[in-house]
């Protein structure tokens, strides 16, 4: 047992922690994908290495090797700080990843350097309406016409579909091989004509998802990543890492301090909450949980640094385990709050910004999203208890 | 960096694990539970050094860390072992070498496993109605509920002032009366003190503390083992079960349970080794860190005690089975030196909450 990094890490961490010092004003609010200042901020981490690190400098990246070790010390540093890391968005986390491992060199340097610089907004046509869960029964076709796909078909839950640059989309392209096999991973504008989309407003009040439409959409044959028929792998390379870093534990340890502090300043009949032992025992034990869930990412980091360390289940439980105490933990502030806890909005009373109802709803989005609590379970029973499979049901003739 | 078990410390878990796997399997568990010794159990750890873990080599010791002891404590929940490990190898020990004084003759006993010394805590962690103990002028009167264990050859007594006694078992005025519970495979008496002679081993209340953290560490680390080995026993009957032409484990309700009570129990693992880590590495964080992992573990224990056996169906509420002294264990574990709900406030007062 060895929690130290070592002073290389210790002098990072000084260094992560004296540039929010000097650098956190400048950091814009909120998560403006579109915005100057939120590009300028981008601009400033990547140069000094605190976003798209690993990414190679000829692509636009900050070029360095990489170090897990000191990813995680720049997300707590920032976490911790509470100041925005960077810009985000599913071109930033997962194209971008996809295409450094599948994509054609052509690729990287088309699509890289504008997507890491905000230039470059992207969406993600995966799910339908017909193929949630079921992801690989997707049935957007793909038909080659010449040197021209001709896509048709519908996609849902298209987070910015409506402000998004070029989609990466999922299509059955091979519909008579079995189903994982007669995918491709193919990339558009999204202006191109047969685009239509059309917003889906959130509980949060957010239209942040999307509808998105293909009628007769022409795409040259080129914009695929990987061969016809492999999109699935191509998909698949880096979904199970989006799933751990949904709701980091980190994260949660902000929040909990945060809710922590609005116990100590809210009252009721002149009692700061902080002193019911109700609510203080319903603390306590989310802090509890907030620290198994601290270690458990420790464990996770060990085996990472550690070759021939087993992880046991530890990886495959996060998204399940983080994502419901998230919600739970937002959901205590609200309790705490009472009537004060239903303010949104413009609400003169908002506390936090009215962030505690927004995380609330928003972590039982993340519940449903990235696989659903129920195939998280299933993953687990099966990969990691050895359970088998339900059998399949015969089809109707 | 590296959290996780070192060599050493699997070979030691694995050596214990191999041990009570060929002496303490359920049926010699039973004959426990039905009125049977754990000598020779006892017997067969200290060869291992079971006892000696947490003594300092000087006085025929192994000097291990409260660590090594969970690890040991996780092995004896998993086989449900009847021993009087809690007392005499954790928190005896632990208690004796913070109290100033010289102390290396007892603790030369204990490791070699030729005195058992039990505990008396009620008083000090959680007083309850029906006892109260008092002492004055080095003599003990009163009452400890559930002092455990039943063959203890000397007891660590606290008081509420988280004072520290040592009081024998063979004092005249001690009467020891077992008290039936619901866990058979550790036994709880009830001691009657009239004028016993108390020699005072601490009034520092940090001693007692010291003594109370490692100890509720090696609970939390019994209730990881027990509800361990009840999840895969579990799993497996459910593999081995059918109903409907199939395999119970292929029902998702089944199933989901199973992947519930894993993801629950998963991050118990790295609580309970980061606790006994900062036990001896990280004053800072040790106490608060002791106790979430005491009261943490009591609650995922309790609802995989529940869950597993709901999974066992009927046969999970048998005696046939035997999961119910699993069950049982994980309750008086979660009862015992502090409820959650007690522990909880403690951790919430320790930071200033």
């Amino acid at each position: 047992m060895d929690l130290s990094f070592g002073p290389e890490y210790d002098d990072f961490r000084a260094e992560v922690v004296n540039f929010l010092d000097q650098n956190a004003d400048k950091a814009p609010k909120g998560n403006d994908l579109r915005g100057n200042a939120a590009k300028d901020w981008q601009k400033l981490l990547i140069e000094k290495g605190y976003t798209c690190r690993t990414i190679p400098k000829e692509y636009g990246g900050y070029g360095a090797e990489p170090d897990i070790v000191k990813s995680r010390i720049i997300a707590e540093e920032f976490s911790s700080a509470r100041v925005n890391a960077g810009l985000g968005g599913q071109g930033i986390s997962m194209l971008v990843p996809t295409l450094l491992e599948m994509g054609t060199q052509e690729q990287k340097e088309q699509f890289i350097r504008p997507t890491i610089h905000g230039d470059m907004v992207w969406c993600q046509g995966y799910s339908e309406p017909g193929a949630g869960s079921d992801l690989a029964s997707l049935t957007t076709s793909a038909v080659l016409d010449g040197d021209e796909w001709v896509i048709n078909g519908q996609k849902i839950w298209t987070s910015t579909a409506h402000i998004a640059d070029w989609i990466f989309c999922l299509v059955r392209s091979e519909p008579d091989a079995p189903k994982h096999k007669g995918i491709s991973f193919l990339l558009f504008d999204m202006k191109t004509p047969g685009i239509e989309v059309r917003p889906l407003v959130d509980m949060t009040g957010v239209a942040n998802f999307n509808e998105t439409f293909f009628t007769d959409v022409r795409v040259p044959k080129h914009q695929i990543v990987g061969e016809r028929g492999e999109g699935w792998q191509v998909a698949n390379a880096i979904l199970g890492h989006e799933r751990e870093t949904l709701a980091p534990a980190n994260t949660a340890q902000t929040r909990i301090n945060a809710l922590i502090e609005l116990m100590k300043q809210e009252s009721v009949n002149g009692d700061a909450l902080i002193n019911n032992p109700v609510y203080r025992d319903r603390l306590m034990k989310l802090q509890g949980k907030v620290m198994a869930m601290r270690f458990n990412e420790l464990r996770i980091l060990s085996a990472r640094l550690n070759p021939g360390q087993n992880p046991g289940l530890a990886r495959m439980i996060t998204k399940l385990e983080g994502t419901e105490l998230r919600h739970d933990l937002e959901g205590l502030a609200i309790d705490v709050m009472g009537e004060l806890g239903l303010a949104y909005d413009d609400n003169p009373h908002l506390r936090n910004s009215g962030s505690w109802q927004r995380e609330y709803m928003y972590f039982l989005g993340l519940i449903i999203g990235g696989g659903t609590s129920q195939i998280q379970k299933n993953i687990i029973s099966e990969r990691g208890l050895g359970m088998p499979r339900e059998p399949k049901i015969e089809k109707a003739s | 960096m590296q959290f996780g078990l070192s060599e050493e410390q699997i070979l030691l878990q694995d050596n214990v694990n191999r041990f009570l796997d060929d002496n303490t399997p359920l049926d010699r568990v039973r004959t426990y539970a039905e009125g049977g010794e754990d000598a020779d159990i006892w017997a067969g750890l200290t060869e291992l050094g079971v006892p000696a873990l947490l003594i300092p080599e000087e006085h025929g010791g192994i000097g291990l860390q409260p660590l090594d002891a969970a690890i040991v404590a996780e092995s004896l929940g998993a086989h449900i072992a009847p021993t009087p490990f809690l007392g005499s190898a954790v928190i005896a020990p632990t208690a004796l070498i913070a109290a100033a004084g010289d102390h290396g003759d007892l603790l030369a006993a204990i490791a070699a496993g030729t005195h058992r010394v039990g505990i008396a805590f009620g008083e000090a962690v959680a007083a309850r109605n029906d006892a109260g103990i008092r002492v004055n002028d080095g003599l003990v009167n009163g009452t400890s509920m559930y002092a455990f264990d039943a063959e203890a050859d000397s007891y660590l007594v606290a008081d509420h002032n988280r004072h520290l006694y040592l009081v024998q078992a063979d004092d005249p005025g001690l009467t020891r009366t077992h008290l039936v519970t619901v866990d058979k495979t550790r036994r709880n008496v009830e001691l009657n003190y009239d004028n016993v002679a108390a020699q005072t081993i601490s009034t520092d209340p940090e001693v007692f503390a010291a003594a109370l953290d490692v100890g509720r560490l090696a609970l939390a680390a019994d209730t990881l083992g027990a509800a361990q080995n009840m999840l895969d026993q579990a799993v497996e009957y459910a593999k081995q079960r059918k109903q409907f032409n199939r395999p119970i484990a292929s029902f998702q309700a089944v199933k989901h349970m199973c992947a519930e009570m894993a993801a629950q129990l998963e991050p118990c693992r790295s609580m309970v080794w980061f606790a006994g880590h900062a036990l001896a590495e990280l004053p800072d964080e040790a106490r608060v860190t002791a106790c979430h992992a005491k009261a943490h573990l009591a609650e995922v224990g309790q609802f995989i005690a529940k869950t597993a056996t709901e999974v066992h169906g009927g046969m999970g509420f048998t005696d046939l089975v035997g999961l119910h002294y699993w069950f049982k264990r994980i309750g008086a574990n979660r009862q015992w030196l502090g409820a959650p709900e007690f522990v909880r406030e403690e951790a919430a007062v320790l930071q200033g909450i």
